[in-house]
């Protein structure tokens, strides 16, 4: 029987791990394997880390990079701190047994800007935006002080639904008896929310901020939407997401260059990998430990 | 005194959720609602409704007959429902090994699966390129339904393992000893999984519908365009065709707000089981 179950096991499993480690898994780590050849001449040449010396010494291609990241990490930060604090207010509003048979209403509304394509939203913002339509005075994408938060506050109107989700089902999750038991000790909506609720669904913060910077760091749709590839006013919106896709893609007055792709791929992953693997080897645990 | 204040509270959570409800839904309202306007129209009361002067469907004409949406939506069909369609057999056929088969490795099979639920899939973009080319499925829509797949499997499998571990373990013995192989087994418990495999469609379907980066990248010809990547070609290319674009808008973004409104419930029963976790 055991010998079965092995066969079984494998049998079943087989056709989603080759899928998954075929176009999934091994890209990622061939990407690194890529990243230390030269394939210019067509043939590759093992050529050790000059690519990423290249990277990091060529003036504009560095300036490029660190230009970028900058930028990643404010469109990282807004998100973090507009994003989360606004989910956690609505999801608090939702779960805060006022609405009765509304709730679910409220729900579906606040996250269908999620449902929509990066297309639909950069549009429909960039019109409403519009000085044209009279609502804001200032062309807040032209100017490279503003467009960057312009866009990230775009991406927080269309993602603010997921954190949402993410605590509303964690505030759900809270027991009813303890929450019976701050009622019965005459404690109010307020305190009951931050005394009782709040520290219980706190182990979530650290899950939604590093899933946050996963996907902040794997941006891309949104910036490519509006401003293109080599994201302007002058490179002020250009994020990891779009460096990545114009080193290996090209475009306007850039040449595609696949081993500085993956180069540029790697880095990034791992700027994310370090990130991540920190949260879950140090903070992750010791935050789970507070969870009921 | 009590009651006034508890009324006073039900109202500002009321009047909180409307505002924000409305930020969320007004512009795309915004949208539909100009879309069938003429131009006019769209610049002199961009927040009127259409009246017998602004009325007009000449938008969706020009879509019809200058952009290629029904090759479009065609194709978003085709690689969507494959993708879903192959995600759902896939995952459920490794799911129900992981939870069925105590086999000593299988904790490890099923922790690198569920470690793709944060793996940034897109890195990988220039590997991908590489097999896609030496495999002949560069600009395929068969290119963007394996990766698809590839890139949904990790979510599918952790949820729909949640789902298998419910099932009572006297139903599969029941049927082992009926004399049912393991497949029919497995098909003999799916009708228990049914809301975990609405659940894992709903996820599966709307990233994927919606995604830029690859239909870019892997199927970027006029045939072979998604109605994502076609309504961005289509806003570069008609610019100043305002009732148009709006109207192209309006028809990418109509079926999946349609579609979640419908499986809101499924959709976030397996974002918040699935991630939340």
């Amino acid at each position: 029987m055991n010998r079965a179950h092995y066969r079984y096991f494998l049998v079943f499993t087989l056709p989603a791990l080759a899928v998954y480690v075929v176009f999934a898994a091994l890209p990622l780590v061939n990407s690194i394997w890529y990243s230390l050849y030269d394939t210019d001449s067509g043939v590759a040449r093992f050529v050790g880390l000059e690519n990423y010396v290249y990277l990091f010494t060529n003036p504009t291609t560095s300036e490029r990079f660190w230009n970028a990241l900058t930028n990643n990490l404010e469109f990282f930060a807004i998100h973090l701190l507009v994003e989360v604090p606004l989910g956690l207010l609505l999801a608090a509003l939702l779960t805060s047994g006022r609405l009765r048979r509304s709730t679910g209403l409220y729900r579906t509304l606040l996250f269908i800007p999620t449902t929509l394509s990066v297309v639909i939203v950069g549009f429909v913002w960039r019109l409403i935006i519009n000085p044209l339509w009279g609502l804001v005075d200032f062309p807040l994408l032209g100017d490279e002080r503003t467009a960057l938060p312009t866009i990230s506050l775009m991406s927080v109107w269309q993602y603010v639904g997921i954190p949402m989700i993410f605590l509303y089902a964690a505030l759900l999750a809270v027991p009813n008896d303890v929450l019976e038991a701050a009622r019965v000790e005459g404690s109010g909506a307020w305190s009951t929310f931050w005394r009782v609720k709040f520290p219980l669904i706190a182990p979530q913060f650290g899950l939604i901020a590093i899933l946050t910077y996963i996907w902040t760091f794997n941006g891309f749709d949104l910036v490519f939407a509006l401003n293109g590839s080599a994201p302007g006013p002058n490179y002020s919106t250009d994020i990891l997401g779009t460096l990545f896709y114009r080193t290996f893609f090209g475009s306007s007055g850039q040449l595609s260059d696949l081993d500085l792709g993956a180069t540029v791929a790697s880095v990034i992953f791992l700027i994310i990998l370090v990130v991540t693997a920190a949260y879950f080897g140090l903070l992750h645990r010791r935050l789970r430990s507070y969870e009921l | 005194m009590r009651n006034n204040r508890d009324r006073a509270g039900s109202l500002v959570t009321h009047a909180l959720l409307i505002f924000f409800a409305l930020l969320a839904v007004a512009p795309i309202l915004v949208i539909v609602v100009n879309s069938f306007k003429t131009t006019q129209g769209i610049f002199g009361q961009p927040f009127a409704l259409p009246n017998a002067d602004t009325f007009s469907l000449g938008g969706y004409e020009r879509v019809f007959t200058r952009g290629q949406f029904v090759t479009n939506y065609g194709n978003s069909l085709i690689v969507t429902v494959g993708a879903t369609v192959a995600t759902l057999v896939l995952a459920t056929l490794a799911a129900f090994a992981l939870t069925e088969y105590k086999v000593r490795f299988a904790p490890l099979v099923g922790g690198f699966f569920v470690l793709g639920i944060m793996l940034p899939i897109r890195l990988g973009t220039v590997p991908i390129i590489k097999t896609m080319i030496s495999w002949q499925l560069m600009d395929t829509l068969v290119a963007l339904i394996l990766v698809y797949t590839a890139m949904s499997l990790p979510l599918a499998i952790a949820l729909l393992m949640t789902y298998f571990k419910a099932v009572p373990g006297a139903i599969k013995e029941a049927a082992r000893i009926d004399g049912a192989g393991e497949l029919r087994t497995l098909s003999i418990t799916l009708p228990m999984v049914r809301p975990g495999l609405a659940a894992v469609a709903s996820v599966t379907m709307l990233p994927i519908w919606n995604d830029l980066w690859f239909p870019l990248i892997l199927a970027p010809s006029k045939e072979n365009q998604t109605v994502t990547l076609g309504v961005q070609q289509f806003v570069g290319q008609f610019l100043n065709d305002y009732p148009a674009l709006l109207g192209a808008l309006t028809l990418g973004a109509v079926p999946l707000i349609v579609l979640f409104v419908v499986f809101s419930r499924q959709f976030i029963q397996g974002l918040s089981a699935g991630i939340g976790k």
